[in-house]
């Protein structure tokens, strides 16, 4: 078991107005998120005035701090959790950094000119697939909002690229041990990043950044991938990102930022994505010298190599000297991993992930219902079938507007290809439609999320904001400040003051 | 790991033989089942798909 949430940014677009400003339309969809809401939304906490944090990474004792404020507010006695206060500013919100938290304990808002939805803390990657693609729902019930609101329609695009040039992020976040090295992270990690897109990819049409190649590959991002390690996110983007942020206890905690995957419309690529990364990271916090092994002598050349290898064939060089294809590496990675599934759900994701494996590894094809980009390769290959002749008994080349049309109406919520091909049967599910309702309502019920979204269903009128690991609170109080909930314990699902709040 | 980095180096023994065959979709078992998309969004893409393609541009995120 272990803490995983997903972020994506969705691609935005006015079908009657190209040229709509991008950043008003995610601010004005986040609204339309909100009205959509009700009452049952809460701004996003900055965090900017935590008294008790400090730099070097730790954080004051409230017996320390301040406790002529402190101690006569009867909800700060030890049972009651961390709590802290905080003064009063005058209350502003950019729209162009617009949030809404909501009652699933997710964050829609504005990043940069696109609307992104980070879900909520979830503990397997069953539970990831079903609050991503209430996500979705989510971005849908508010473009529909939006169109009712605004007089003109939003079309959103779960994917990464614009095919000129520009591509958008979707990341997957993993909590682990602070004790295990960032150099062994990264480097253990490589590998499986570079090589899962086997059965994580989604499809693309256009080889290089501005797809100024004609041709199909596996993955969305690894045109964009130019670095092994960096802090970077939006340009000279690394396998292994650095970001140093663990929203939880530092000293307890990293928060793996993962940003080479692919949006993915299929369940099994995000259970596949989610699960086989969380496994490989048990075994990264195991000490497991095994891993070496796999050790890629260029991973960022990889990267591009695996994705524009649709034979699965190709042999990458090792460090040491010897090769593999990306579905050896694979199988390797899944016999490791075998050691470290510890529940049912962990079972479940390894029998998944070596049945895909085998099913790639015999007939692409065959795992059509379950991969991405083969499912979108297939399809386009039937396209580009229906337009063959003697003159071209190939059908519609790669370069063909007909195909990039495709791809982009692959991805769009609501009617886009991968949605119908899935209404029509063809696609495997891993959560059933009524798992992804209930969670456009509510918080998964075994982290802090469940306190944040379970607070902003129960009794927003008492919430000033809410970020991933604080729950600031705007009530009667004889100190009138703000309280500060901290909710520092990403599985901590329980706090004896906000629990009392939420029974009312 | 960078400098174990190859330079470019580890393909040239190891290219695949050139004619492996990419792989194509037969008439697939499923395929019936897409015949009467198919032929919807190839309706649909005679009329725009080239100015679909055009106007989609997005800004760059994370």
């Amino acid at each position: 078991m272990r803490v995983v949430g997903i972020e994506t940014e969705y691609g935005i677009v006015d079908p009657d107005e190209p040229r709509a400003n991008p950043i008003l339309m995610s601010s004005r969809l986040v609204q339309a998120c909100r009205s959509w809401a009700g009452d049952r939304t809460a701004r996003w906490d900055y965090g900017g005035e935590d008294p008790l944090q400090d730099q070097r990474g730790f954080r004051r004792s409230r017996a320390q701090a301040t406790p002529e404020l402190l101690t006569d507010a009867p909800e700060f006695d030890e049972s009651a959790g961390e709590v802290t206060l905080r003064r009063r500013r005058g209350s502003w919100e950019d729209p162009a950094h617009l949030n809404a938290v909501l009652a699933n304990g997710a964050r829609f808002y504005v990043d940069h000119a696109h609307p992104e939805y980070s879900g909520p803390e979830v503990t397997s990657a069953h539970d990831a697939v079903v609050w991503d693609r209430a996500g979705d729902a989510i971005a849908l019930a508010a473009a529909q909002r939006y169109a009712e609101h605004e007089g003109s329609q939003v079309h959103l695009y779960k994917n990464n690229v614009d095919g000129k040039g520009a591509s958008y992020g979707t990341h997957e976040n993993f909590l682990v041990r602070r004790s295990t090295s960032f150099d062994d992270l990264a480097r253990r990690l490589t590998p499986h990043l570079v090589t899962r897109q086997v059965f994580a990819g989604a499809g693309r049409v256009g080889l290089g950044q501005f797809g100024e190649a004609a041709g199909f590959q596996l993955s969305q991002r690894a045109d964009y991938m130019e670095a092994e390690v960096g802090l970077e996110t939006t340009l000279r983007r690394p396998i292994v990102n650095t970001r140093d942020e663990p929203h939880a206890t530092r000293d307890r905690y990293r928060r793996l930022h993962v940003i080479i995957g692919d949006a993915n419309t299929f369940d099994v690529a995000t259970y596949l994505k989610i699960g086989t990364t969380s496994l490989v990271l048990a075994a990264i916090e195991a000490d497991d010298e095994r891993l070496d092994t796999l050790a890629l002598a260029a991973p960022v050349e990889a990267v591009q190599t695996v994705s524009r290898d649709l034979t699965l064939r190709e042999r990458l060089a090792l460090a040491d000297g010897d090769t593999a294809s990306a579905l050896e590496v694979q199988r390797a990675l899944l016999e490791i991993c075998r050691s470290y599934a510890t529940d049912a759900g962990e079972a479940a994701v390894i029998a998944r992930w070596e049945g895909v494996l085998e099913r790639l590894a015999t007939d692409v094809f065959s795992a059509a219902r379950e991969v991405e980009w083969v499912a979108k390769l297939q399809l386009m290959g039937r396209m580009r079938a229906r337009h063959a002749s003697p003159e071209a008994p190939d059908g519609l080349p790669w370069h063909d507007a007909r195909l990039a049309a495709m791809d982009l109406q692959w991805s769009r919520l609501g009617d886009g290809l991968a949605t119908r091909l899935a209404a029509a049967g063809q696609v495997e599910r891993i959560a059933s439609d009524e798992e992804v309702a209930a969670a456009v309502a509510t918080a998964p019920q075994d982290t802090r999320a469940r306190l944040r979204g379970g607070i902003v269903a129960a009794r927003p009128d008492v919430v000033d904001a809410a970020g991933w690991s604080t729950v600031v609170l705007d009530r009667e109080t004889d100190h009138g400040h703000l309280e500060v909930v901290h909710l520092d314990e990403p599985l901590a699902a329980r706090h004896p003051l906000l629990d009392a709040l939420m029974a009312g | 790991m960078a400098q174990l980095n190859a330079q470019g180096q580890p393909y040239e023994d190891e290219t695949p033989e050139p004619d492996a065959p990419a792989p194509t979709p037969a008439a697939q078992t499923s395929g019936d089942a897409l015949d009467d998309l198919l032929a919807e969004i190839d309706g649909s893409l005679q009329v725009n798909a080239e100015q679909f393609v055009r106007s989609f541009v997005q800004k760059g995120g994370q």
